[in-house]
């Protein structure tokens, strides 16, 4: 299941994939350059996790919840622009294992986070 | 408990409706939510004012009074219908991007595609003094060019920074407009009004009556020739002419804002609508602010409060042939000369990198461990396919040499060039 941080990243609960959510994506604009970690770094929740640079802004992706990497989308890294076309499939950052699996609680579920979209 | 009232760009304003609502005894919480970034300011951070819930509509109502300052142009509403996504800039709401940024500077570059660039300020000066006063404004040499040509220019203040950079058109020997940018045009009109003392000349600021559209690329003359009465073949690069085009009477210009050939329509507001539509229906397509930004970086044209503002000069922002010491006496001469004359202690410079990581905006700038000054703006070209800035550094930096700009916590290598980066199809003056 797909779990929202309020700084517009999800964690896919059953894939443990990371990426930013569609309507991060389209703030961005062109994403023209994806800096990823490396496999094995750990975070706390709300440490930085990755940055992205599109062709008007930088974005930083917060870990939304303290994590241990485990993998990184190569094809990402090659293809930036899949952020934009499939941000919250194809377009993912990284793949994670949790350190403190409770946070995901605290995570908004997608209902959540489009109310939270819309009313910004 | 606490409910969102308003989200603001940038911390200063939040912290005005804070100051704002105070006044009505309403608590405020801001709180930062992310650093997805203003498209165009890259380094503010986006805020949530929030207050009780039990005040919000008392709150919302007072900010309703309070922002109904943020004005519309004429096509806000064909915009909209157009499916751009929708920034304030400069008092206005404005188009950011349509198809997005990449796709919309590379139509420009190769086909065609037009702004709304009604937001821009125009003030008409009428009287016999006309020409002469605007020479005095202004520090390039209005007075040499002939009537149907534009000069671009700064104007300063008396230590030389600018006021403002300008274009001014030379209509007939007792009328002239000057063109400004959205953000000062009440700043601009009182400094204007102010200097017109001692002149025998009349003032009018026709912002709001006057719509502009700004249709660039190289195919621009072939699209736009069959719907006007003019030849446009006749006017020069940096001229105008009055005519009108698909039946509206108003100014076309051979001049823009993105290194391409093109042309600028200045033409009633009321109208306004009536030339963007028959535009979009002979296939001219829209672009946004963002693709603006980028087109004329790439092309190496200065943003006022980004490049320069009121504690920079024209020398420092290395337009130097935008100053005519020889001219005659003008507005803020004395400062300019003594600092030709002291040497500049800075300049703005172009820098490309070999990396993808982007400067922006007010990123600092080294060469051997030492600072040398920051980044003035910054952004991704697409036509280039590698990031370019202008920045403001040490004047004894020279082309060619290596400096670094510190993004985020990387010292990144960039090389300083000569610039423009990149000259598309824009012509050069005869």
């Amino acid at each position: 299941m797909k779990k929202y941080a309020k700084s517009h990243e999800w964690f896919d609960t059953e894939s443990g994939y990371v990426g930013i959510s569609g309507h991060a994506q389209e703030q961005l604009g062109d994403i023209v350059y994806v800096d990823l970690p490396t496999v094995g770094k750990e975070v706390k929740k709300g440490e930085m996790l990755a940055s992205l640079e599109s062709v008007k802004a930088a974005g930083d992706v917060y870990a939304p919840i303290s994590c241990k990497v485990i993998a990184v989308n190569d094809k990402v890294s090659a293809t930036p622009e899949l952020v934009n076309q499939d941000a919250e499939g194809e377009g993912w950052l990284v793949k994670v294992e949790p350190t403190n699996p409770s946070e995901i609680d605290e995570l908004l579920s997608e209902e959540e986070y489009k109310k939270m979209v819309e009313e910004a | 408990m606490w409910k969102i009232v308003k989200t603001t760009v940038g911390e200063s304003e939040a912290r005005m409706i804070e100051e704002l609502l105070a006044a009505y005894s309403i608590p405020v919480i801001v709180q930062q939510t992310d650093l997805f970034v203003h498209p165009i300011f890259g380094s503010s951070a986006q805020c949530e004012v929030l207050v009780p819930e039990d005040r919000y509509e008392e709150a919302y109502n007072i900010l309703q009074g309070e922002g109904s300052t943020v004005k519309y142009t004429p096509l806000y509403e064909d915009h909209v219908k157009l499916g751009a996504k929708i920034v304030e800039f400069a008092g206005y709401y404005m188009p950011l991007q349509y198809d997005g940024i990449v796709a919309e500077v590379e139509r420009v570059r190769k086909e065609v595609g037009m702004f709304d660039v009604s937001h821009m300020g125009e003030f008409v000066c009428e009287g016999p003094d006309a020409v002469r006063f605007a020479n005095y404004v202004v520090t390039n040499d209005f007075g040499s060019i002939d009537f149907g040509d534009i000069i671009y220019t700064a104007m300063c203040n008396e230590n030389g920074g600018f006021v403002d950079d300008l274009l001014v058109y030379k209509i007939a020997p007792e009328r002239i407009m000057f063109v400004v940018n959205a953000s000062n045009i009440d700043k601009d009109f009182n400094h204007i009004l102010k200097l017109s003392n001692g002149f025998d000349v009349k003032l009018t600021n026709v912002s709001d009556d006057t719509g502009l559209i700004a249709i660039q690329g190289p195919k621009t003359q072939e699209m736009l020739q069959p719907y006007t009465d003019l030849n446009l073949d006749e006017i020069g690069y940096y001229s105008f002419k009055e005519g009108s085009i698909f039946g509206v009477s108003g100014i076309i210009s051979r001049t823009g804002y993105t290194g391409e050939d093109g042309f600028e329509l200045y033409i009633p507001a009321n109208q306004t609508t009536v030339a963007w539509r028959k535009l979009v229906e002979i296939g001219i397509k829209p672009t946004g602010l963002g693709a603006r930004d980028v087109l004329r970086l790439e092309a190496g044209l200065l943003l006022y409060g980004n490049d320069m503002d009121d504690t920079i000069t024209p020398l420092e922002a290395s337009i130097p042939w935008a100053v005519k010491f020889e001219k005659g006496d003008f507005y803020g001469k004395e400062a300019l000369l003594k600092q030709k004359e002291a040497g500049l202690k800075r300049k703005l410079r172009g820098i490309t990198l070999e990396t993808k990581l982007v400067p922006r905006h007010e990123m600092e700038v080294f060469k051997d461990g030492q600072k040398i000054g920051y980044v003035t703006s910054g952004t991704f070209s697409p036509t280039l396919g590698r990031p370019i800035a202008f920045v403001m550094i040490d004047a004894n930096v020279k082309i060619g040499d290596t400096v670094q700009v510190l993004i985020r916590d990387k010292y990144v290598d960039a090389k300083i060039v000569k610039t423009p980066f990149y000259r598309g199809s824009v012509r050069s003056k005869k």
